[in-house]
């Protein structure tokens, strides 16, 4: 009946963090009735811009209208108070009490003595409208993953929130679940709510989306009806189009392929706990000279590759060679001596220890090399480490106090300077430029690639479809832990890596 | 130097709050406060054997403060100091009961050794548990403090029970040879000497040795560090190990420098206030002798207020708990 009113209009937000602006002037309007899907990559905005919306965030500047009339969203509970609700990705759910209880904790008018029944059959009669059946009285810890997401619903519902947000809902779900939740959109709408959902999978977002927006880099790139949208549209609209314009520029000649690759991973199979991903059956290699980069939308086991690579997880199956024997089952101090460094992204939390000095951080990880009886050989270490910064052309910074006074991008360069001072054969690269503003983000380029030019094999794992154009010499495609593609340098296009990465598109052999 | 200023103010505030508590208890049980705190100063600074009770005190408290210190600075947390101690104590008895004939120089050091590897197993175990990620070591330390006492006390009630007087669960005294020396006619002894040893080895290992690199480390960033090749859970075990080896000596001092045999009711609970000592001290060592013989001090006004104020041994229990509360308090801003 009211299918086209707007009810949430954001008119110029936006929101920096740091060096990132994760929100540049964004407009963007919800319709009651409508299935609105927010797609982009990771980094591209989208949480943000839903954490604005629920009032976990302050914009730094625009304005939020709720039915024609701006407010002002302090915290979820204002958001709450103006009937918007969220689904997170990790649920917020007392995992010992039961849906009942869970649900009554949520509700802001709750009696001294709630009455339980009456609660109890509003959460049924919710559940038989929309889909969403749940025994009231099942403890939570028993219920499987898609019905404590229904649970976290009916809690939005019950106290009546009309705009939803999903948070990557299908993130957790199993196929027939995601069918399932589709099935509830399609009645909740109809309903006249206003249903908000992220994703970065783009099968999802035909299936189900009335309206699509896309964000790309803090901005929304595009915004249309769901029946004008193909996959090849939304791709270009995801990853854009620069990329083909980058692919051949840096030809920097690779190595003769003749000498065997640094580090090579034969039907690497990995045991995932928790929540990760498996690797499976996964094979690559990276030769001497060579940038190998890898591909794949966040959680499709670039981490689970690099852990394995670096020796922080065992391999279930398979088998790894480093440097032509077989390093399987070689601890990280083996493989960092035989000539393996990191580059992760947030160097504070992976590589330093905050309060260590910067001179016992540069000794961290260094192996056997400056053993000295019990201690270390500390002028020979700081010699090593002084001849790496000016080889870098990075300044020394004071050795004496704690490293966490660095700012951050000294520590960084700390951290780089130490990985770099062993010339290392393999640099395992995670992320390198994330948060990282431009220019230190293009000499950190300029560093992987003199490393290569000295013969050493880059293995850069990155989110980042521009850098990893101008970087790989070759570049894997990661999918639900599978190599789901492989491309030479320039022999690739956004669209097509972009289908692989969000799984819209079947590989081309199995 | 204002945040060492900071820290005494704190410190000097959190003595005084806590005897102002403690002397109202003592006004509630009818006593003078002033006065008790005054026989106790008399008692233990200002008189010879006063103070050689108080080195004799602050021996174990210094090992079982050394237990706590070395894995704290991994991030582990080792509340089985009393436990350990025990242990240590059962070890070396062991080792002298089973040699009954063997000379002081070969005796001695076994035990020793034996002192340190009772605690040091008996830590191993948390250590373990931990290091394979099946439970934390705070409750694991804590829990095996109730069974190392029933070991202990199974031997002094049945296999090792003396004959001569079976009123006393306790073993026959150990052989002579097996006695730490003791100093000027008073009851310090040797374990004094090792105590003091212990804090410096503590010292040299953490700040100068590139394994107290990697302890240090872990306790700063355990990520990073097991990233850079730093064999975390190795480290784990070897550290609670190594620690509960320094309680086991403190057992092992109490079992062959003090009571000259092994009884159940070995300590009065040196292994916890050796805990309140490492973190009231943040592990560092200057700090943890001062605190050793501050405590030392307390405990001893125990004694003094038994004998002068007929008030019984435990009251000091509460000046203790009041001084742990209002440390705790501290820490959970």
């Amino acid at each position: 009946m009211e299918a086209s009113t707007v009810c949430v209009e954001m008119r110029g937000v936006s929101k920096r963090y740091g060096a990132v602006q994760a929100n540049d002037c964004i407009d963007f309007r919800l319709v009651a009735g409508e299935v609105h899907a927010l797609l982009g990559e990771n980094g591209a905005g989208k949480t943000t811009l839903s954490k604005i919306l629920y009032g976990f965030a302050r914009p730094d500047a625009g304005e939020i209208l709720l039915d024609g009339k701006p407010v002002e969203l302090r915290s979820p509970r204002d958001a709450r108070a103006h009937r918007i609700g969220m689904v997170f990705q990790s649920f917020m759910l007392i995992r010992a009490l039961s849906v009942l209880e869970n649900i009554e904790l949520f509700l802001a008018d709750l009696p001294a003595v709630p009455r339980q029944n009456e609660i109890a059959d509003r959460i049924r009669a919710f559940g038989e409208r929309f889909g969403l059946a749940v025994d009231p009285d099942a403890a939570v810890a028993q219920l499987p993953v898609g019905d404590q997401q229904k649970v976290e619903l009916l809690k939005l519902l019950l106290a009546d929130a009309r705009i939803l947000i999903f948070d990557e809902p299908t993130r957790v779900l199993a196929p027939h679940e995601v069918e399932g939740l589709f099935r509830v959109f399609a009645a909740l709408k109809t309903e006249g709510y206003a249903i908000l959902f992220i994703t970065h999978k783009l099968r999802e977002v035909l299936r189900c989306a009335d309206r699509i927006t896309v964000m790309r880099k803090g901005r929304i790139t595009g915004s249309l009806a769901a029946r004008e949208a193909t996959l090849e549209r939304l791709v270009a609209m995801m990853f854009g189009e620069a990329v083909h314009a980058a692919a051949g520029e840096t030809a920097a000649a690779p190595r003769a392929a003749d000498s065997p690759p640094i580090v090579e991973l034969r039907r690497a199979t990995s045991r995932p706990s928790g929540s990760e991903i498996a690797l499976k059956d996964l094979d690559l290699s990276v030769g001497a000279g060579e940038i190998v980069g890898v591909a794949g939308v966040s959680g499709s086991g670039q981490k689970e590759l690099g852990d394995l690579v670096l020796g922080l997880r065992p391999l279930a199956a398979g088998m790894k060679r480093f440097r032509g024997a077989d390093a399987s089952s070689w601890s990280i101090a083996r493989l960092r001596e035989s000539g393996l460094a990191c580059i992760p992204e947030e160097p504070l939390a992976m590589a330093a220890v905050p309060g260590l000095s910067v001179r016992e951080n540069l000794a961290l990880g260094t192996g056997r090399r400056y053993h000295k009886g019990a201690s270390l050989d500390w002028p020979r270490l700081e010699a090593a480490m002084a001849r790496s910064f000016e080889a870098l052309a990075f300044p020394l910074p004071p050795l004496a106090p704690p490293i966490a006074t660095l700012s951050g991008g000294n520590l960084q360069r700390t951290v780089i300077a130490r990985e770099m001072a062993h010339d290392p054969k393999l640099i395992l690269a995670l992320y390198p430029t994330r948060g990282l503003d431009v220019r230190s983000a293009a000499s950190l380029r300029e560093l992987l690639r003199r490393s290569r030019a000295g013969g050493s094999g880059v293995l850069l794992i990155s989110e980042d479809l521009e850098e990893l154009a101008e970087m790989a010499d070759r570049l894997l495609v990661l999918f639900q832990g599978a190599v789901v593609g492989e491309f030479g340098r320039g022999a690739w296009t956004a669209e097509e890596v972009g289908l692989l990465m969000t799984g819209a598109k079947e590989p081309p052999r199995a | 130097m204002p945040e060492r200023a900071q820290a005494v103010a704190r410190f000097g505030a959190v003595s005084v709050l806590a005897l102002a508590v403690f002397a109202a208890v003592l006004l509630a049980a009818g006593k003078n406060p002033l006065q008790a705190y005054a026989d106790t100063f008399r008692h233990a600074l200002a008189s010879a054997y006063g103070f050689s009770e108080l080195l004799v005190r602050m021996t174990p408290l210094l090992l079982a403060a050394v237990a706590v210190a070395l894995p704290s600075r991994l991030g582990l947390i080792n509340v089985g100091g009393e436990g350990q101690l025990y242990m240590g104590a059962f070890a070396a008895a062991a080792a002298a009961l089973c040699l009954p004939g063997a000379p002081a120089w070969i005796l001695l050091p076994f035990a020793l050794l034996m002192g340190f590897l009772g605690g040091a197993l008996w830590a191993a175990i948390p250590g373990l548990l931990r290091a394979a990620g099946l439970v934390n070591e705070t409750v694991t330390t804590l829990l095996l403090n109730y069974v190392a006492p029933l070991i202990v006390g199974y031997f002094v009630f049945g296999p090792w029970r003396t004959a001569e007087n079976s009123a006393y669960p306790q073993t026959a005294p150990f052989p002579q040879a097996a006695l730490l020396p003791t100093f000027f006619g008073t009851r310090v002894h040797a374990g004094l000497l090792i105590a003091l040893a212990a804090l410096a080895v503590y010292w040299l290992v953490m700040e100068k040795t590139r394994w107290g690199l990697d302890m240090r480390a872990i306790g700063g960033n355990a990520e990073a560090a097991q990233r850079l090749g730093i064999p975390v859970r190795w480290w784990i075990v070897a550290a609670l190990a190594i620690g509960g080896g320094f309680a086991g000596l403190a057992g092992m001092g109490e079992a062959m420098g003090i009571a000259g045999r092994l009884r159940q009711s070995l300590s009065p609970g040196y292994g916890f206030t050796g805990f309140l000592i490492a973190w009231l001290a943040g592990g560092r060592p200057l700090v943890i002798l001062f605190m050793a013989f501050l405590f030392a001090i307390i405990t001893s006004a125990g004694d003094t207020l038994q004998i002068s104020q007929g008030l019984p041994y435990a009251v000091v229990n509460i000046l203790l708990a009041t001084i742990l509360f209002v440390v705790l308090a501290r820490r959970a801003r």
